[in-house]
């Protein structure tokens, strides 16, 4: 947890110093605000991760004689396949498409994407396979 | 359903495994929770969010996008081969190599590391069961397959396919100058993928951060995985950039704005930035995870353990961090950038390269080497890369630069970083990895005339389009004339690329043989030591029903070679090491 909080925050300290760097040496907007942008990638997340590195226990696998059965137990709930990220492709597909052929496509799309975010959901919910 | 690992019944050191990695007693009795229960065959690829089936789907599309556009290339070739050919028309032409260079860049190199190996091999590298977002997984193979199927369809609208190159730069792609449903759908494609490699990137750093097997410290990553996640980072700054830029593209073609056009005060030279500060980083999000695939099999087929792994740690990220403050150097020409910036920046990224290469041959001193179909691969990758990138440096000379700009020297160049990078490195992780994917072996002798094929082919293909370029040939032309002297060495060129394609039967055949007559792998069939190889070939659904004590970045190899284990530093509850001991106890014995 800790060397995460620390690669993330290295990455948002480098593009913050070439950020300032590159606007006192160009003066040039686009290129300083993308590096600066790049800065707070790094260092919202990582400050976040290094707080908490602090307050919690050193887990198993930050432990470098841990043994297999310190990591025992339920990790996560999975589904254990779901139709509902196919929908979401397609209407998204058909959503972009009708910035291309017209407002015709707009329904199918919206409708793939609300079905699949209600469905999703309430998979999640339950908490199962489909 | 949920996930568990299994508490005791370790296999300790004291128990070496066969060759084959097979140990009575120890062979995937499944529990309960592996005999997943789900929908079968076609339903089963539609809803499965299991990242090994994802994996597969990604590499077998990427792939198909991979042979298409290969086809593209064969015909812009042959249209090259002959100074006034009229093969294809201008604008076919024009649409031929827009398509070849975006599927290629977008659509193979990017999913087919990222979607496809490191769908497949990240997971079982660091000990989990699954990504960390298995449905958000799922969602980003749908968004590239229906990026594909929509940048493909461009084909099929009047007005053909985008044909602005794969850059799209302002104002050639303005609705002026590129009318027609093809320049957007080609736009749409790139929101599609640019979200589909977005949620792989969070999906890979989550899943290397959070799901690691307990033992697994962040400095005992593999270097693939540790790749992996330099490259999900580097997606996370580049591709919002590209879609940005889409948006603001699109809105201009077809909303009234005036970004990208000087009639209405915008500026068209802000297309470049906000391309090039996606384009660049793109670039390495191609390059590291082969860099991450080729170091992971020097070490297998050295049978050494990397030499230098916290350097090679700290070179990725040295890399990807400069890569992100380089994007200008593509634009020296337009003489609004900072050259001495970007220049000394671009030169920067040659020294983590350096040391990446010092630790590869390192890597292979003294070792013992076994010239497999993934370690010939890989040390073609060594070849081509350093070729590519040494032009590169030379590049990044602004003085160099002016001259060669927009020339076959440059797209010399770039094809050999990308094909030294995602062809042969990419091929090299497919043979090392196709055996743990689907459990069977490919033919090493069809293997070895796939790579000597591409590896001679490649050199006749690349090498006159150097020269042809410093003798003055433009890239993206459709013909030239014949007493510009360049007809012999296009020729060359032209023969080259269709060695390459030979070389590529020779792959398809080794598929089709290994699909028709497979041969068992067994479960470490190179005698490898990251930790996929402890599992079987293919692996059982949740990868894992044992794991071994994770004590260095090789736990396969201390698993099945306990007297020639890695020791880094003596373990604090048992007594120090002797001093004399070695950082490795005989391991190249």
């Amino acid at each position: 947890m800790r060397v995460d909080g620390w690669f993330l925050a290295a990455i948002g300290v480098f593009f913050g110093v070439i950020g300032i760097v590159y606007w006192f040496t160009s003066y040039e907007d686009a290129g300083f605000l993308m590096l600066m942008g790049a800065m707070l990638l790094g260092i919202l997340p990582g400050s976040y991760y290094l707080w908490w590195s602090f307050k919690m226990k050193p887990q198993p696998d930050d432990d470098p004689n841990a043994e297999m059965s310190e990591g025992a137990g339920t990790i996560d709930s999975f589904p254990g396949s779901s139709i509902w990220p196919f929908v979401l492709g397609m209407g998204a597909m058909f959503t972009v498409l009708t910035f291309v052929f017209g407002l015709w496509l707009a329904p199918i799309g919206g409708a793939l994407i609300l079905s699949a975010a209600i469905g999703g959901t309430m998979e999640s919910r339950r908490g199962g396979a489909v | 359903m949920t996930t568990t690992i299994e508490p005791p019944d370790l296999v300790t050191p004291e128990e070496p495994r066969g060759p084959d990695g097979h140990t009575p007693g120890l062979d995937h009795e499944h529990g309960d929770h592996d005999h997943h229960q789900g929908p079968t065959g076609l339903l089963n690829w539609l809803t499965s969010t299991d990242h090994k089936v994802i994996g597969k789907s990604y590499m077998i599309t990427s792939l198909v996008i991979f042979f298409i556009a290969g086809i593209m290339a064969l015909v812009l070739r042959t249209q090259l081969a002959d100074p006034t050919s009229s093969l294809v028309s201008f604008q076919t032409y024009n649409e031929l190599f827009t398509m070849h260079g975006s599927l290629m860049l977008y659509l193979f190199a990017g999913p087919f590391a990222f979607g496809g190996l490191a769908n497949f091999i990240v997971p079982l590298q660091v000990g989990a069961p699954d990504m960390a977002f298995p449905r958000l997984n799922a969602l980003s193979y749908w968004l590239y397959l229906s990026g594909s199927i929509v940048m493909l369809s461009g084909f099929l609208v009047a007005g053909g396919a985008a044909s602005y190159g794969w850059v799209a730069y302002a104002p050639l792609s303005n609705a002026i100058n590129s009318p027609g449903a093809g320049a957007d759908l080609w736009l749409m494609a790139l929101g599609l993928t640019g979200f589909s490699a977005i949620f792989t990137g969070v999906n890979l750093a989550a899943t290397i951060f959070y799901l690691r097997a307990p033992g697994m410290t962040m400095f005992r990553v593999p270097i693939f995985s540790w790749n992996m996640l330099v490259t999900g980072i580097l997606i996370l700054i580049a591709f919002p950039v590209l879609f940005g830029a889409v948006v603001m593209l699109f809105c201009d073609r077809h909303f009234g704005t005036h970004i990208f056009t000087v009639q209405g005060g915008g500026v068209p030279v802000l297309w470049q930035h906000l391309f090039w500060f996606f384009g660049h980083p793109e670039v390495y999000i191609l390059a590291l995870p082969f860099f991450g695939i080729v170091t992971d099999i020097i070490p297998v087929f050295s049978r050494k353990p990397l030499f230098g792994y916290k350097g090679m740690v700290f070179a990725t990220m040295s890399i990807a961090a400069l890569s992100t403050g380089v994007w200008a150097h593509h634009m020296f020409t337009t003489g609004v950038v900072l050259l001495p910036f970007f220049s000394l920046l671009s030169y920067l990224i040659a020294v983590p390269t350096g040391i990446k290469f010092f630790n590869w041959i390192g890597t292979m001193w003294g070792g013992q080497l076994s010239f497999q179909t993934p370690m010939l691969f890989s040390i073609g990758f060594l070849f081509a890369f350093l070729m590519g990138g040494v032009t590169g440096v030379l590049l990044a000379s602004p003085p160099v630069d002016f001259m060669t700009h927009d020339t076959y020297y440059v797209v010399a160049h770039f094809h050999q970083v990308l094909i030294g990078t995602t062809v042969f490195g990419g091929f090299a992780g497919f043979y090392f990895w196709y055996p743990k994917m689907f459990g069977r072996m490919l033919n090493e002798r069809l293997g070895k005339l796939h790579f000597w094929g591409l590896f001679i082919g490649f050199w006749v293909t690349f090498m006159p389009q150097y020269l042809v370029g410093l003798y003055g040939m433009p890239r993206r032309v459709a013909d030239y004339l014949p007493s510009n002297g360049w007809t012999t060495l296009n020729v060359i060129s032209t023969v080259g690329a269709f060695i390459i394609a030979v070389s590529f039967l020779f792959f398809l055949a080794n598929l089709w043989i290994s699909w028709r007559k497979p041969i068992p792998a067994g479960d470490n069939p190179w005698d490898g030591h990251a930790l996929e190889w402890f599992t079987s070939s293919p692996p059982p659904h949740h990868n894992y029903t044992h794991l071994p004590p994770i004590r260095s970045e090789r736990p396969t190899w201390d698993a099945n070679h306990p007297e020639h284990r890695t020791i880094h530093r003596p373990p604090k509850h048992r007594p120090a090491a002797p001093a004399d001991e070695a950082e490795t106890v005989g391991a190249s014995s």
